[in-house]
C-alpha cells in the first residue's frame, strides 16, 4: 500500500503532501529531493533507499510521487499515479505547477477520497464529480438524501453510473481512434508495425441502458473459429470496467451498462495486416564531410476520397549542421537548429497524392569526426474515417426499460504521434 | 502568548473572524502553509473552533489539519472528540464516513478510546459507503492498538463482512484483513496458538471472493486477486476452477489488475494437471502481457521486469513475439535496457537476423550505456545460438570498423566471450582486434584482449611484442589487467619458450616485487613455483582445457524464481530480489544466514548473502527512524559485530572493497569455521569458484575478468580464505 503521496515541482519544492500512514515523517520529502530531484543520474522510475521506495512519474516538469515502505504492488502504484493525473486533467484541464497551486484544496479532497490508508478507493471520475466539486457542499437534511444516492452509486456494482440520468434525445457517439506504430528499416522493410486502438464512447442515454457492441473482429485467441470474411485480427483487447468480462470470455459479446458521458470503452492491439497510411521514401547521402543531401518522398496510401491532415515530418540532420536549404512543392519546410531537424509540415495530403522534399544540409568541419547516429525520420499525421487495422463497428444496440429510440454515431480516426519512424 | 504580529497571528485573527468567508479562507491558507512545511501547529485551538460546520469542504480541511497535528497536541485533540462522535451519527453518509475515516488516523491515545463505539456502529451502517470506510478503519486501529481490535470483536465482524452484499465493502474488508494479517505475521508469535489476527483463507472465503471478483472496482479486484494468490488449493479441481474464474481479468483495462491475474494464474497453475488447460492458460496470458507494452513507460517497465521473470520460467509464452520488444527511439533508457534483455531471451534461430540488424542499429545510438548493452547482447546471442555466431562476429567487426572508442572496447570484451564459447573458430579476427590495441583504455577491454593474445599466443607472431607493451606498464595497470598479463605471459612462455624467456622473467619479477596486490603477487608466486619445479604440471594447469561457457537460462536461483513468480507485480519481482533484501532492518538476513547453515540449500544461502549485504548497506545509507529508533540497533548492532570480527566485513560496510563478492565469501568463510558447519562454505565454493575453471554458467553475467573468474589455474582459487592464503605465501617465501 501507499504510505505517502507527494507532488513536487521541478526544484523539488513540495506542492502537495499527504501521509496516508504514519511510517515516517514529512522529512521523507527532503530525501526524495536530494536523491531524485537533484540527482542527475536517476535511471529508474523507482528508487529504493533502505526500506523506503519512491515511485515517481514526471509530468510537465512536476513529480507525482508515491512512497511505500513494504513490498508494494508496483504496477498498482503507477496505475494509481496515472489515474490521479487523469482525474486532475478532467477536473481542471491541465496539470502543471500553477494549476496544482490554484486547486490544492480540491486536490487534497480528491487524494483523500481516492485513497484511504494507502488503499486506492473508487476513482471513477464521473462519480467523483458528483460529490467532490469546486463549489462547496452544505451538509443538510436534503443533502443527506442526495448523499445516500451518491454513496450507493460510488460503492455499488455499477459504481460508474447514476440511475436517474435523463436525456431528451438519446444519443451515443463512438470514436474509434487508432495510433499506428511503425518502425521501418533503411531498406524499406517493416521491422514492426502495430496498431494501438481505443474506442472512445460518449453516451447520452437515459435510465440504465444495456448496451451490446459488435465489431468485425476475431480475436486470434480463437484462431480455429472461422469469422466473417472481412474480419480483422485483434491480438488482444482490454475493457472499461463496465464491460462484463466473464461474458466476453465465454461468448465474445461485449455487453455493458455505460457510464454517463465520455469514457474509454475498450483498448485493443492489432499486428496483422496493418495498413500503413503514409509511405515515406528517404534518400540521404553524405557528400564528403561537409554536406548531406536529402530527397524525401511521402505518399498517401489510401482511398483518394480521404485525406491526411496535420502531416508533420521531422527529418534529422547531423549535429554539426550550419544551414539547410529546403525545397518543397507542397507544404512548408524549415530547419530547426535547436532540435537538429528539418520540420516539413503539410496541412493536407489527399489519398494517392505524392510530395517530395529535397534539401541540402551544410556541415561545419569538426576536428573530432564522429559517425552520425542517424536517428529515424518521425512522421505525425491524422486520417479521418480510416482505420489502419481495418476495424469496423458492426452494431451498437441499446436496450432500456422505457424502450426509447437512440441515435448512434460512429467516427474513425487513425493517427501517429512520435511513433511512426522510418530509418535511413 | 504568541507574538501579536506575523503571519500566524494574522491567521489566528482570521480564524476567529465573525465572517464565515474569512474563516474559510484562513483555513485554506493554514493548509497551504502546512503543505510547504511551515509550522502552524500553534493555531490548533483556532482551527479547531471551525470544525463544527455544515460546509463539507471546510470540515475536510479542518480534518486534514487535525491529521497532521493531532500527535503534537494530544491534550487539545480531546476537544475534537465530541464533534467527531456527533458526526458519526450525522444523517449524511458522507459525513459519517469522513468522521470515521479521520478518527482512525489521528494517532492520539485519547481519541482511540472514543473510537470503538462509533466504529462498532459504522461497521453495521446501512450505507455501504460508510461500511467500506469503517472496514479499513479497523486496520488503522489495529496498527495503533491491536488489543482494542481483539477485545471489541472487530475481527469477527470483519470476517462476517466478507459475505457483504456490496462488492466494495468486500474488497475493503479483504484489504483490512490482509493488512492486519501482514502486521500480525511480522510480530514474533509468543503463544503456541495461532494468532487470531492471521487471515486464513478458507474454502468458504474463496467462494465469496470468486463471486465478488467480477463485480469489484478495479482496485478492489487487485485486492481480491492478491487474496486469491494466497489461497492454498486443496486439489486439482479447485486449481482448475480458480484459474478459469480468474482468466477473464486478463482483459481488464487496468494494468495492475492484469498483472495481479497473471500472478494468481502462475501460482495456481502449479496445481493444474490437465495439459490442455495449462496450454490454454499460457496462450491466453501472452496477448495481455504484450498489450502492457503500450502503457505509460513506468507501467511498461514494471511489466517488462515481470515478463523477464515469466520467461525464465516459461520461455514459450512469448516465443513468437520478439518484434514487439524492439526499442523505440524515444523509449526511456530503463525501458530500452529491459527490452534488450528480453530480446536476447527470446532469440532463436528463426528470428536472429532481425534481432542482429536491430542490435546493430542500437549500437549507433547516442547513449553510451545503451550502446554497450546492445553490443553485449550481440555477444550473448552469439553464445546462445551456435548457428548465428558467425553472423554475430561479422556484425561486431562492422562495429569495430566504426572506430568509436567505447564501441570498439565493448566489442573486444564481447569477442573474448565468443572465443571462450567457440575456441579456435574465429582466429581470423585476431589481427583486427590487435590493431586496436592502442585505443583501449578501459581495464576490462584491455584484460579481454590480453586474454585473447595469451590464449592464441602460438598463432600470433608478435605476441611477445604485444604483451611486452603491457609488461612495461605493468605497475600502472589495474589489478585485473595485471592478472591477465601475468597469465597471458605464462601461457606465451609455455607455448613459445624460446622467444619469451625474458619477458616471463620480467613479469614475474615485477609482479612479486613491486606489485601491491596480494592476489597478483600470490598468483605470480604460484606460477613461478610451478614453472621452476615442473613445467609439465604448469602446462597441465595453465593450458588446461576449459569447458565452453553458456548463457544461463535464469538469472535468479530456481527457488527464488518460484518465490518471485508468486509475487508478480510487487517490488520484489521488479527488483528480482527477495523482499527481505529491501524491507526491514536487516534482522531477517541474520536469521536466514543461520537457516542456510542448517538446510544446506544453495538458494537460501544465496538469498542470505544478498540479504545481509544489501539489507544492511541500505539501512546504513539512510536512517529515517525517529519512530523506529527503538528497533534500529538490532540491525546496526549486528553489522557492528560483524565489522569488529571481520576486516573484510568492514570493507563491505564502508564500501571500500574492490570486490565485494570475495569479501562476502570471506565473511562467511570465517563465520563458517566458527559455526562448524561445512555446508555453507561448499555452497559458496560451488557458486563462486566454479567460475575459476571457466565452467561456471554465471561467468558471462558475473564480471568476467574478476580475479578468480578468469584465473587459468584452479590453484588460484584459494586466496579468499585468509587462513589458506597466508600459509602458501609463507611456504613460497621459504622456497625462494
Amino acid at each position: 500500500m501507499i504510505s505517502a503521496f507527494f507532488i513536487f515541482n521541478q526544484k523539488g519544492e513540495v506542492l502537495i503532501s499527504r501521509l496516508y500512514r504514519t511510517d515516517f515523517k514529512r522529512s521523507i520529502a527532503d530525501v526524495f529531493r536530494i536523491q531524485v530531484v537533484s540527482s542527475s543520474d536517476v535511471r529508474s522510475p523507482i528508487v529504493t533507499l533502505g526500506s523506503t521506495s519512491f515511485f515517481h512519474v514526471r509530468i510537465n516538469s512536476l513529480y507525482v510521487v508515491a512512497v511505500t515502505k513494504n513490498n508494494a504492488n508496483a504496477a498498482l502504484v503507477f496505475e494509481f499515479c496515472y489515474r490521479f493525473i487523469n482525474i486532475c486533467k478532467s477536473y481542471f484541464g491541465k496539470i502543471d505547477e500553477e494549476s496544482i497551486k490554484n486547486n490544492f484544496v480540491l486536490i487534497y479532497e480528491l487524494i483523500d477520497e481516492i485513497n484511504d490508508f494507502g488503499y486506492p478507493q473508487n476513482s471513477e471520475i464521473d462519480t467523483l464529480k458528483t460529490y467532490i466539486t469546486t463549489e462547496s457542499i452544505v451538509s443538510s437534511a436534503i443533502a443527506a438524501e442526495e448523499s445516500s444516492k451518491i454513496t450507493a452509486q460510488a460503492t455499488g456494482a455499477t459504481s460508474w453510473r447514476r440511475s436517474d440520468v435523463k436525456y431528451k434525445k438519446n444519443e451515443a457517439f463512438v470514436d474509434v481512434v487508432e495510433s499506428v506504430n511503425l518502425s521501418m528499416s533503411a531498406k524499406g522493410t517493416v521491422l514492426r508495425a502495430d496498431v494501438d486502438g481505443h474506442i472512445q464512447m460518449r453516451a447520452y442515454l437515459s435510465g440504465t441502458p444495456e448496451c451490446k457492441f459488435g465489431l468485425n473482429d476475431k480475436l486470434v485467441i480463437d484462431k480455429s473459429q472461422q469469422g466473417i470474411s472481412d474480419a480483422v485480427e485483434l491480438d488482444d483487447c482490454r475493457f472499461h470496467q463496465c464491460v462484463r468480462l466473464d461474458e466476453f470470455d465465454a461468448t465474445r459479446t461485449i455487453s455493458f451498462i455505460p457510464p454517463d458521458g465520455e469514457f474509454e470503452l475498450m483498448r485493443y492491439r492489432s499486428t496483422s495486416n496493418v495498413k500503413l497510411p503514409l509511405r515515406v521514401i528517404p534518400t540521404v547521402t553524405e557528400i564528403g564531410t561537409t554536406q548531406v543531401s536529402y530527397t524525401v518522398t511521402v505518399k498517401a496510401n489510401f482511398n483518394n476520397k480521404l485525406s491526411a491532415t496535420d502531416v508533420v515530418l521531422r527529418i534529422p540532420t547531423p549535429l554539426n549542421t550550419t544551414a539547410v536549404d529546403c525545397q518543397v512543392a507542397t507544404g512548408k519546410a524549415k530547419y530547426v537548429p535547436g532540435e537538429n531537424v528539418v520540420v516539413w509540415k503539410l496541412s493536407r495530403l489527399q489519398g494517392g497524392q505524392e510530395c517530395t522534399l529535397s534539401a541540402t544540409a551544410d556541415l561545419t568541419s569538426t576536428t573530432h569526426r564522429q559517425v552520425w547516429a542517424r536517428p529515424p525520420i518521425d512522421v505525425d499525421f491524422q486520417v479521418l474515417m480510416f482505420t489502419s487495422s481495418g476495424l469496423i463497428v458492426r452494431f451498437l444496440k441499446v436496450f432500456e426499460k422505457s424502450n426509447y429510440n437512440s441515435i448512434k454515431w460512429v467516427r474513425y480516426l487513425t493517427k501517429a504521434s512520435g511513433s511512426y519512424q522510418i530509418r535511413f | 502568548m504568541p507574538p501579536r504580529k506575523g503571519e500566524n497571528y494574522e491567521l489566528s485573527v482570521d480564524l476567529n473572524s465573525g465572517y464565515p468567508e474569512k474563516r474559510r479562507d484562513a483555513i485554506k491558507r493554514v493548509i497551504a502553509s502546512m503543505t510547504v512545511g511551515k509550522d502552524v501547529s500553534g493555531l490548533f485551538p483556532d482551527v479547531l473552533k471551525n470544525m463544527q460546520t455544515d460546509d463539507l469542504e471546510q470540515k475536510k480541511l479542518v480534518y486534514l489539519y487535525l491529521m497532521n497535528y493531532a500527535k503534537t497536541q494530544p491534550e487539545l485533540v480531546i476537544l475534537a472528540v465530541n464533534t467527531f462522535v456527533k458526526d458519526t451519527d450525522d444523517p449524511n453518509p458522507l459525513v459519517r464516513a469522513l468522521a470515521i475515516r479521520t478518527m482512525g488516523v489521528l494517532r492520539a491515545e485519547k481519541i482511540i478510546d472514543y473510537l470503538c463505539d462509533p466504529l462498532q456502529k459504522c461497521l453495521r451502517d446501512e450505507n455501504p459507503y460508510v461500511r467500506k470506510t469503517a472496514a479499513l478503519c479497523v486496520a488503522k486501529l489495529y496498527d495503533l492498538k491491536p488489543e482494542l481490535v481483539l477485545e471489541n470483536g472487530f475481527l469477527e465482524q470483519l470476517h462476517d463482512m466478507i459475505a457483504d452484499s456490496n462488492p466494495m465493502v468486500v474488497a475493503n474488508t479483504v484489504a483490512a484483513l490482509t493488512d492486519i494479517h501482514i502486521a500480525a505475521s511480522a510480530q514474533p508469535s509468543t503463544s503456541t496458538e495461532p494468532d487470531p489476527a492471521l487471515f486464513i483463507i478458507s474454502t468458504a472465503v474463496l467462494n465469496r471472493l470468486l463471486i465478488a471478483l467480477p463485480e469489484c472496482s478495479e482496485w478492489g479486484r487487485v485486492v481480491v486477486l492478491n487474496a486469491l494468490a494466497r489461497y492454498v488449493a486443496q486439489d486439482e479441481k479447485e486449481s482448475d476452477h480458480i484459474c478459469e474464474r480468474v482468466v477473464p481479468q486478463f482483459q481488464h483495462a487496468n494494468g495492475s489488475v492484469v498483472l495481479a491475474a497473471v500472478k494468481v494464474i502462475m501460482i495456481h497453475i502449479r496445481g493444474v494437471k490437465r495439459e490442455d488447460l495449462v496450454k490454454q492458460l499460457i496462450r491466453k496470458m501472452a496477448p495481455p502481457l504484450v498489450t502492457l507494452l503500450s502503457s505509460p513507460a513506468e507501467v511498461q517497465w514494471v511489466a517488462l521486469r515481470n515478463i523477464n521473470l515469466l520467461l525464465q520460467k516459461r520461455p514459450e509464452i512469448l516465443a513468437n513475439e520478439m518484434r514487439v520488444f524492439f526499442c523505440k527511439y524515444n523509449d526511456p533508457l530503463y525501458v530500452k535496457i529491459e527490452k534488450l534483455d528480453i530480446m536476447v531471451r527470446l532469440a532463436a534461430e528463426s528470428n536472429v537476423d532481425a534481432l542482429l540488424s536491430e542490435l546493430k542499429e542500437y549500437a549507433s545510438e547516442v547513449d553510451v550505456d545503451f550502446v554497450r548493452k546492445s553490443i553485449k547482447a550481440i555477444g550473448q546471442t552469439a553464445v546462445k545460438i551456435d548457428e548465428a555466431a558467425e553472423r554475430c562476429v561479422n556484425v561486431l567487426l562492422d562495429l569495430i570498423a566504426t572506430r568509436v572508442s567505447y564501441v570498439v572496447q565493448e566489442a573486444v570484451v564481447v569477442m573474448k566471450d565468443i572465443f571462450r564459447k567457440y575456441p579456435s573458430t574465429y582466429e581470423g579476427v585476431i589481427p583486427t582486434l590487435c590493431a586496436n590495441l592502442d585505443e583501449l583504455d578501459e581495464p576490462e577491454a584491455k584484460a579481454s584482449l590480453i586474454w585473447i593474445i595469451g590464449e592464441y599466443a602460438n598463432k600470433i607472431d608478435n605476441a611477445d611484442e604485444l604483451l611486452g607493451v603491457f609488461v612495461d606498464t605493468f605497475i600502472e595497470e589495474s589489478y585485473s589487467v595485471q592478472l591477465q598479463t601475468l597469465t597471458a605471459v605464462v601461457k606465451l612462455f609455455l607455448k613459445k619458450p624460446e622467444s619469451s624467456q625474458g619477458v616471463v622473467q620480467r613479469v614475474l619479477n615485477t609482479a612479486t616485487k613491486d606489485c601491491d596486490s596480494p592476489d597478483v603477487r600470490d598468483r605470480a608466486y604460484i606460477y613461478w613455483r610451478l614453472l621452476s619445479t615442473d613445467p609439465g604440471a604448469a602446462k597441465a594447469v595453465v593450458l588446461a582445457h576449459r569447458p565452453p561457457i553458456s548463457i544461463p537460462r535464469t538469472t535468479v536461483a530456481p527457488g527464488l524464481l518460484e518465490e518471485l513468480l508468486g509475487e508478480i507485480s510487487s517490488l520484489a519481482s521488479v527488483y528480482h530480489k527477495p523482499e527481505e533484501t529491501f524491507i526491514g532492518q536487516g534482522r531477517v538476513g541474520v536469521d536466514s544466514v543461520r537457516q542456510a547453515g542448517e538446510f544446506d540449500d544453495a538458494f537460501s544461502a544465496q538469498k542470505a548473502l544478498q540479504t545481509v549485504a544489501q539489507g544492511q548497506q541500505a539501512e546504513n545509507l539512510l536512517d529515517f527512524g525517529d519512530d523506529l529508533a527503538g528497533d534500529a540497533p538490532s540491525g546496526l548492532a549486528a553489522t557492528e559485530v560483524l565489522v569488529q570480527q571481520q576486516p573484510a566485513a568492514r570493507n563491505l560496510v564502508t564500501g571500500l572493497s574492490e570486490n565485494p563478492l570475495d569479501d562476502l565469501v570471506s565473511i562467511f568463510g570465517g563465520a563458517n569455521m566458527g559455526m562448524g558447519g561445512g555446508a555453507m562454505g561448499s555452497a559458496f565454493g560451488g557458486g563462486v569458484f566454479g567460475g575459476s575453471a571457466f565452467g561456471g554458467a554465471p561467468a558471462v553475467q558475473a564480471p568476467p575478468v574478476s580475479s578468480s573468474a578468469l584465473a587459468a589455474s584452479p590453484l588460484a582459487a584459494s586466496p579468499p580464505t585468509t587462513h589458506t592464503a597466508q600459509q602458501p605465501q609463507e611456504d613460497l617465501l621459504g622456497l625462494f
